[in-house]
């Protein structure tokens, strides 16, 4: 991988320069969190602290129209109605600028599920390919990092198109994808120089302060084995509220709703994230509802992670580590903890 | 502390007779406490009682309805959605045990943060009580407890576990620094055009995530609010400033009067949004028209709860 170099004042002109033909997604101070917004006049970078709310809106919105559609009446038989169908496929181009190696890796899971040899799912398709991350290394570590505990690590390049990683002066910027190498060759990169073995030096001291990564790997197994212990989940989230915080800010969550919001005629098919922490997840139209109490429901966000997931799609845990769910959640549910008794508590069975 | 190996004392005699003993225990980092469901006297020992104790046991009582006999380890504020929803005859004095204690305030994360940057990367934190000495990153500094204190202990007149019935330790002696809330007050200067735009700022960073909603102990229908409900639907799935403010508007109608200024639902939320300014703007509301102050008097009934022909505080015939 080439390494490039780009001041910290060239890098502001880069974005400008992206801002012309891209929405350029930057993380930005919000009323005191940290959220992606569109680049633009006012609005405060925030590059030295974790966004609240990770990138995954770039590619998967919260709310998104997938079609409108329109109900004609025949005037020679006003019994019958036709309908006017329209899609609204993305257009717009957008750069995502500063992104968590965490956070952008959480596209890997989505692109397993939405973009795969049996579905394509054209909506999500259409934005992952007309968006680029340019993703940025952490420096520091906080105390709900496990990246990586779960195959990545703080200079995770996975889905990114360039990594840049913070030295004096800028930033060392290292092409991911070939889409990124273009990037590069915009003029307010310089060469890297000695720059390249500061960001190397910066990436080892980030890893290090995150110690030694606990292993995860039986994790689908022990977790299997405890699908039937309603006790041990029903200790596991006493705590939880079921809000649903966690499952939002979670950037490899991906469930969603589909609903026809009509006025009048005319109306519009939206799609908007689900949770499946809520009592509506699961309830079907008869009334009964298969994951009833808050511990079955919190028994799927975990197993599917940690279990269905890797079991489904070659060992993947659909988990980038970012911890966000852990630090956001308002009674401090800390999901490294729940698999870890998981696996102790296969390791206690064994035992006897 | 003093108080917590009375509690523990209290809670272990206790203990035989409950299904469990919700309280506090040690959470992943030193800033943080979770909720701890105590089922036996193992569980018993990691109690913990100081000022990350911000979760309010009382929101999990929804869940433990139905003739369990439940005891709750209670802050001052905590203890006021207890009574309220015994007013509300949403539960029974008899099926609960109380333990009490002095608190002497909560810190509040978000100011904790908006101070010091990111406290995720937290190294050390010592409270003496008056102030606050917090390490994170390079940066360490000694800041006034008042300056990181949940905006709910400024005001707190009710620092010692009301109808509780066990009490441990010496009682607090906390007393509110000021009646009003300051960012209420100062919120009130703006025009109404600026406090629209205000709510519309706000309201944009809404994810309807409902964490204000689901740690609120009063909010009791939850599974079944109407912000979830399909037929007839209330809400759009579309979020959009207009729609998340609705839900807050509904969340602060369905509390008025029955709000007990906890604090819970701002605490809960993630994008750090000031709700609380909304429901404590509703409780003065409640306190000036009906005298009535929530959750404060189990005897009481609640202003909305009852009707009378000429409500004593209000002036309706000249
Ligand atoms: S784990 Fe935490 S954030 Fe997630 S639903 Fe439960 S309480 Fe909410
Ligand atoms: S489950 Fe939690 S730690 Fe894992 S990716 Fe989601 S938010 Fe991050
Ligand atoms: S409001 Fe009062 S009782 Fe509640 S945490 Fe603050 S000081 Fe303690
Ligand atoms: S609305 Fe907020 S302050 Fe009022 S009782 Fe509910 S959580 Fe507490
Ligand atoms: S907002 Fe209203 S409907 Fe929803 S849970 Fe609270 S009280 Fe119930
Ligand atoms: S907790 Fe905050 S973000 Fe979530 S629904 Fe409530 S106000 Fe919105």
């Amino acid at each position: 991988m080439a390494c490039k170099f780009i001041s910290n004042e060239n890098t502001n002109q880069w974005l400008e320069a992206l801002a012309k033909d891209h929405v350029v997604f930057v993380p930005v101070d919000d009323g005191g969190t940290v959220t992606f917004r569109p680049f633009g006049e006012g609005r405060k970078l925030v590059l030295d602290r974790m966004p609240v709310r990770s990138a995954k809106e770039a590619v998967f919105p919260q709310s998104e129209t997938l079609l409108t559609y329109k109900y004609d009446k025949d005037p020679e038989n006003p019994e019958r109605t036709s309908v006017r169908i329209r899609e609204t496929l993305p257009k717009e181009r957008a750069v995502v600028f500063g992104a968590r190696p965490c956070g952008t890796r959480g596209m890997a899971v989505f692109d397993k599920v939405f973009d795969n040899d049996r579905i394509r799912d054209p909506y999500y398709a259409t934005r992952r390919e007309h968006t680029m991350f340019v993703t940025l290394a952490c420096t520091k570590v906080e105390s709900t990092c496990f990246c990586h505990e779960v195959g990545s690590g703080p200079a995770d390049t996975s889905c990114s198109d360039v990594l840049l990683t913070p030295v004096q002066g800028g930033y060392a910027a290292e092409a991911v994808t070939e889409c990124g190498e273009k990037m590069l060759e915009a003029s307010f990169f310089a060469d890297g120089g000695d720059k390249c073995a500061e960001a190397e030096a910066v990436k080892k001291a980030t890893r290090e302060m995150l110690g030694e990564a606990h292993d995860f790997s039986d994790a689908p197994e022990k977790l299997l084995a405890a699908f039937d212990d309603d006790e041990f989940w029903e200790e596991q989230a006493a705590g939880c509220l079921s809000c649903g915080a966690c499952t939002y800010l979670c950037p490899t969550c991906y469930c969603f709703n589909i609903t026809d919001e009509a006025t009048g005629t005319t109306g519009k098919r939206v799609r908007s994230w689900d949770t499946c922490m809520s009592f509506q997840y699961t309830l079907e139209g008869s009334g009964h509802n298969p994951r009833s109490t808050k511990a079955k429901r919190l028994k799927n966000r975990v197993n599917h992670k940690f279990s269905y997931f890797p079991e489904s799609y070659e060992k993947y845990i659909a988990c980038c580590g970012c911890g966000r769910c852990i630090k956001s959640c308002p009674a401090s549910v800390d999901i490294r903890a729940i698999v870890k008794a998981a696996q102790a508590r296969g390791a206690e069975k064994e035992s006897k | 502390m003093q108080a917590l190996a009375e509690l523990k004392e209290q809670i272990r005699q206790a203990l035989p007779e409950l299904d469990v003993v919700i309280g506090w225990q040690q959470g992943y980092d030193a800033l943080h406490t979770s909720p701890l469901f105590i089922r036996s006297e193992e569980d018993l020992e990691k109690l913990v009682v100081n000022e990350f104790c911000v979760v309010n046991p009382a929101s999990y009582l929804r869940e433990m309805r139905g003739g369990k006999k439940v005891g709750l380890v209670l802050k001052g504020c905590d203890s006021r959605s207890v009574i309220q929803l015994v007013q509300e005859d949403l539960l029974k004095l008899e099926d609960l045990t109380i333990f009490g204690f002095g608190c002497n305030g909560v810190l509040n994360h978000a100011k904790l943060q908006a101070r010091f940057g990111d406290i995720g990367y937290i190294k050390s934190i010592e409270n003496s009580g008056a102030s606050v000495t917090i390490e994170v990153d390079e940066n360490k500094e000694t800041v006034p407890f008042s300056e990181l204190c949940a905006d709910k202990c400024l005001t707190c007149s009710y620092p010692n576990t009301l109808q509780c019935t066990h009490f441990a330790g010496e009682e607090s002696s906390k007393e509110a620094e000021s009646e009003q809330d300051k960012a209420l007050e100062e919120f009130e200067k703006l025009s109404m055009e600026e406090r629209f735009s205000f709510w519309q700022d706000q309201m944009r960073r809404c994810i309807r995530c409902y964490a204000c909603r689901n740690a609120c102990p009063m909010c009791v229908c939850k599974d079944h609010c109407l912000a979830n409900s399909r037929e007839t639907k209330w809400l759009s799935e579309e979020v959009d400033v207009q729609n998340n403010f609705m839900f807050q508007l509904i969340h602060v109608m369905h509390l008025t009067g029955r709000c007990v200024e906890c604090g819970e639902c701002e605490r809960a939320c993630p994008m750090d949004i000031p709700i609380m300014l909304l429901r404590r703007k509703m409780a003065g509301v409640v306190r000036d028209v009906f005298a009535y102050n929530a959750g404060t008097n189990a005897e009481e009934t609640p202003p909305l709860m009852c009707f009378k022909v000429e409500e004593p505080t209000i002036e309706e015939r000249h």
